[in-house]
């Protein structure tokens, strides 16, 4: 599903500071990967190469069957569109749209129509436990809640890839634990591959695959 | 660190954040300012210059004896001559000299020298002999006159008088003020000349030591025919200021509008500013900053803006006096005081009280958010993410109704001291309180939207419904500036379209001949005006002299048009408002009177008047109301036969001539030049008068489409200003829209939609406040301010193009902030902290 051959990307400085380099990585469909690393270590670059928000200095991304390399910045904001979901650190939903209309937006930007979409959305929001809270604006949920609607955007529209960057990074320990399972659970209902990066070990735990992310790329991570 | 330091902090930080919007504001309180302090200063330069002119022109006379504009009979002077109290009166005659080849004219006293001495020495002309003096070939110039005629002593001057020209040697100068264009001849030779023969324009008294003025003023008083008044020359120079007052406070409010703006663009500024910086606030609040420190800190911000804008303000503002006076005259345009020519001076008093004005209107501005912040709970504020409830304290409608209902209650109160206070009160209320209901209509308008089908566009829409607060306090200014602007260009276009009517109407002939004004050396005696009625292809003739009357003491002037007309008809040549009034025998002759005339001596149709003719009050029944944009004192219509019965004087300035089929204007005017010789009579056709008519019309109003403009560039630019800061303040959002798979383009396209929906609001508000305030200064300020009535009329084309424009302004305005804010890494800004 994901296959990343040869990696390389250098962050422009002053000074430049090499992230990795001839990073390989392949992700089975289905497949949940977890990558740990520390502060600097170039996860989030990572995630952004895969999602085609980031071009890398040498190196092949190949995502659900398309080469980024062969696509144009629209071509890769297409992509991203129809066949990627986010879950970030700090939630990212809009405040001035309700629960629904952020989980629907994904589908709005696909074009597809509300008679089509509307079920999906209140399926989903069933799925993560806010099926009563679709009428929401967001200022009106906790952390948990907002990470539980940034979920299920992120699968609204059946993407082949979820990348999720550190979203247990605001959330206690207990609703961390939570979410982690909720995004487990809902992943694998979906059929959709993930790659999760974080500093936790915990919310790692989760994965089928564990991987540390290093100057010299990647390696299985050593157990807890 | 003191509370001292982490102000400072904060408004480095404050200014350093937000350099466009914080300079746009700052230029806007700047511009305020200025106008307000360049109109202040050259109106302040005229009428220093004119009463300057008037006391020096006036020298040691205690009292001045002033009549109508063609004299009144010199044995007046006898009597006051030998009156006890008096120590020395000085005759003058007072004339408009028309100038051959000169479209304006130049004021020629006839003095006598010996008596004029005692009175008024800067009167008595300076040359190489005191001979020159007596002789009635002589002329003295002041040195503003010998300039502007470009003519040196010892040159000739030419001057028209009746339909000939009278010569005169410049024999030397006059010690008048320095911008006072004025000649002086004999007095002798200025009544022979100017066919004034035992008749006086004013006398220039002084009295007795220890005589009592007010005494001596009643004494004298008994003496004068009707229409003479007797008066200090000090209240000659108030009631000029008095004349022009309403004009005056017009501008000042124009630039006080201005200064509005600016007040409104730092408050936009301000809440802005004060919204994203909620959580820092709250952090300040958490560490102790206590809630009075709190608005303290902001009023300050407010208060630096308005220094800095003030500073500014009067420097540019002296350049722009100086342009002005230049450019436009003393009086803007307006043609007041035609014959000065002022010096402009700083003004330190003028200077400090439109800086104060300037930095109050930024503490204003300031005020509503600095309010806000501090009412905010810390612990709530310092969550950030939930920007728009620092807007809910503005939800309220009650304070913008009750705006709304208190210009209401006050829109038709009358005026006070001739000024159209509560127009402006109301005016300013409508402004106020359409800008407090503002989030509310802009809620109601984008409620009303249709959802787009486009998902950019609809977020777009989606983001303004959820938080309207933040886009309507970008809009107070623009909304403010729309109104401003659509209101003057109906007021403008109902007066331009009401003048052009009126011309129309008042101009039915197909020629028309001037020898002079109502105190010109020009005229046409009777054996002319036969002449002139029996030119070869001139049909038939209409004449009409104009005279200046005083009709009360302490009221300026009104002109007093003795017309031929069929009284019958009088509607024909009349520009009557409502039915006219049949006056029945028996009953006192026909009097048309101007609205000028009736508002000002409430006179109405049907009522009795009394007019000053001859140096007898003569009674006048009022035959009717009309329209006269002309003359802004007022003005009466007489038949010319009566006027000739009572007076004797039978000659005429103006001709209004009918031209028999297939004669030619050209023919005529060759016949008239061929009679009179060239330039003697200015000469015009209608369609000329009309002509030179609504171009005097534009130029008057040149300075306020000036003013409209730089208005609506502020606006503009305020704007531009606003939809930056939000839009920068949303790069994290572009982010997560950009990780979600929209593309740039898709970003730029919706914060275009949402620039042109906030403007299509502030459009639709601005064009509804501006149709509201454009019925006010019709029906109400130009009513009251200068007695003209006019039609509404609605420049709905105008409007159109102008609201095009403004929407693409705009527009283009957001997609540019759109580019500056999505440009650069948005992704990475997913990582900053929402």
């Amino acid at each position: 599903m994901i296959r990343l051959a040869g990696l390389s990307r250098t962050f422009p400085g002053p000074p430049p500071r090499p992230l990795f380099a001839g990073l390989d990585l392949h992700v089975a469909h289905g497949e949940f990967v977890a990558i740990l690393g520390e502060s600097g270590s170039g996860k989030s670059t990572l995630l952004n190469l895969i999602a085609g928000l980031d071009v890398p200095d040498a190196g092949s991304v190949v995502v659900d069957g398309v080469a980024l390399s062969a696509l144009d910045d629209d071509g890769r904001t297409r992509f991203r569109r129809e066949r990627v979901g986010f879950v970030f650190q700090a939630f990212h939903v809009l405040p001035y749209l309700t629960v629904a209309q952020n989980v629907a937006l994904p589908l709005a930007l696909n074009g597809v129509s509300n008679a089509e979409g509307d079920p999906r959305v209140a399926a989903l929001l069933d799925a993560v436990g806010l099926g009563d809270r679709a009428a929401n604006r967001p200022r009106e949920l906790s952390g948990g809640e907002l990470q539980r609607v940034a979920i299920a955007r992120a699968l609204v529209h059946a993407p082949a890839v979820v990348l999720a960057d550190e979203p247990t990074g605001n959330l206690d320990p207990r609703t961390a634990a939570s979410i982690v399972a909720l995004l487990r659970d809902t992943v694998k209902r979906h059929e959709a591959t993930v790659v999760l990066v974080t500093h936790s070990r915990a919310a790692a735990a989760v994965a089928d695959r564990v991987l540390e992310l290093r100057a010299d790329g990647l390696v299985p991570a050593p157990p807890a | 660190m003191t509370t001292l330091a982490v102000a400072r902090a904060v408004l480095r930080g404050a200014f350093g954040a937000n350099r466009g919007r914080t300079l746009v504001a700052t230029l806007s309180i700047a511009l305020g300012v200025a106008l307000g302090y360049a109109i202040g200063t050259v109106n302040r330069a005229a009428i220093a210059e004119f009463t300057q002119g008037v006391a020096t022109l006036s020298g040691a006379a205690d009292l001045v004896v002033r009549g109508p504009a063609d004299g009144f009979d010199e044995g007046v002077f006898v009597r006051i001559a030998r009156m006890p109290a008096i120590a020395a009166a000085s005759p003058i005659v007072e004339v408009d000299a028309r100038l051959p080849s000169h479209d304006d004219t130049l004021q020629i006293l006839g003095v006598d020298a010996f008596r004029a001495a005692s009175v008024t020495p800067s009167l008595v002309g300076r040359g190489a002999t005191a001979l020159d003096l007596l002789r009635g070939d002589r002329a003295f110039l002041s040195p503003a006159a010998l300039a502007s005629l470009g003519r040196a002593v010892g040159d000739t001057l030419d001057v028209q008088a009746g339909t000939g020209l009278a010569t005169f040697v410049i024999a030397g100068t006059l010690d008048a003020p320095a911008g006072r264009r004025v000649g002086v001849v004999d007095i002798a030779a200025a009544q022979e000349r100017f066919g004034r023969l035992g008749r006086v324009s004013r006398i220039d008294v002084r009295l007795t030591p220890g005589a009592d003025a007010e005494t001596v003023r009643a004494s004298i008083a008994t003496l004068l025919p009707a229409g003479v008044v007797v008066a200090r020359p000090d209240e000659t120079a108030a009631m000029a200021s008095r004349m022009t007052r309403a004009y005056r406070v017009n501008l000042d409010v124009l630039a006080l509008v201005a200064l509005f703006t600016g007040s409104l663009l730092v408050f936009s500024t301000q809440a802005l500013a004060v919204v994203r910086r909620r959580a820092q606030f709250a952090l300040l609040r958490t560490l102790g900053l206590t809630r009075r420190q709190l608005i303290a800190l902001l009023l300050a911000e407010g208060a630096a803006l308005g220094v800095a804008g003030a500073t500014l303000g009067i420097a540019a503002g002296h350049v722009l006096a100086s342009l002005v006076l230049r450019v436009f005259g003393a009086d803007l345009g307006a043609g007041y005081f035609r014959g000065e020519a002022p010096a402009l001076a700083f003004s330190p008093t003028s200077a400090a009280l439109f800086a104060t004005l300037g930095v109050l209107a930024a503490i204003a501005g300031a005020w509503l958010p600095a309010l806000e912040a501090a009412r905010a709970s810390p612990a709530a504020a310092i969550k950030a993410g939930d920007d728009e409830s620092a807007f809910r304290g503005m939800a309220s409608s009650r304070p913008g109704i009750a705006c709304l209902v208190a210009a209401l209650a006050i829109v038709a109160l009358p005026p006070v001291g001739g000024l159209p206070v509560f127009g402006y009160g109301a005016i300013a209320s409508m402004l106020v309180g359409t800008l407090l209901l503002m989030p509310r209509l802009a809620r109601a308008l984008l409620v009303r939207m249709p959802r787009p089908r486009r998902p950019g566009v609809a977020l777009a829409l989606d983001s303004l419904r959820a938080a309207p607060g933040q886009a309507t306090v970008s809009l107070a200014a623009i909304v403010a500036a729309v109104a401003l602007a659509v209101s003057m260009a109906i007021m403008v276009a109902s007066f331009r379209d009401s003048l052009a009517a009126w011309l129309d109407r008042m101009l039915p002939a197909d020629v028309y001949l001037r020898a002079g004004g109502a105190s010109s050396s020009g005229w046409l005696d009777p054996d002319e005006r036969r002449a002139i009625a029996s030119l070869p292809g001139v049909r038939q003739a209409e004449f009409m002299r104009v005279l200046r009357i005083t009709v009360r003491d302490d009221e300026p002037g009104v002109a007093l048009l003795a017309r031929d007309l069929d009284r019958a008809n009088a509607a024909d040549r009349i520009a009557l408002i409502g039915d006219p009034v049949s006056v029945a025998a028996g009953q006192p002759p026909a009097a048309w009177v101007s609205e000028a005339y009736a508002d000002r001596f409430r006179a109405s149709p049907g009522a009795t008047i009394l007019l000053p003719i001859g140096g007898r009050p003569i009674a006048f029944t009022v035959a009717g109301l009309w329209r006269d944009y002309a003359r802004q004192t007022g003005a009466v219509i007489i038949a010319r036969d009566a006027y000739v019965r009572l007076t004797g004087d039978d000659r005429v300035n103006d001709a209004a001539l009918w031209l028999a089929p297939g004669a030619s204007a050209d023919a005529v005017r060759a016949a008239v030049d061929a009679r009179f010789g060239k330039d003697r009579l200015t000469f015009a056709t209608p369609g000329e008068i009309r002509a030179v008519s609504l171009a005097v019309f534009d130029r008057t109003f040149a300075v306020t489409y000036a003013l409209e403009a730089v208005a609506i560039a502020i606006g503009l630019v305020g704007l531009s200003a606003s939809f930056g800061a939000l839009a920068l303040a949303r790069r994290r959002e572009f982010g997560v829209l950009r990780h979600l798979g929209m593309t740039r383009r898709q970003i730029g396209a919706m914060l275009a939609a949402e620039g042109a929906m906030v403007s299509s609001v502030g459009l639709v508000v601005g064009l509804v406040l501006g149709g509201a305030i454009s019925l006010v200064l019709v029906h109400v300020v130009n009513r009251q301010s200068f007695r003209w009535s006019m039609d509404l009329h609605v420049p709905w084309a105008q409007l159109a193009a102008f609201s095009l424009a403004l929407l693409a302004l705009a527009t283009l305005t957001a997609l540019a902030s759109a580019r500056r804010a999505t440009a650069g890494d948005t992704v990475a800004a997913v990582r900053e902290d929402w």
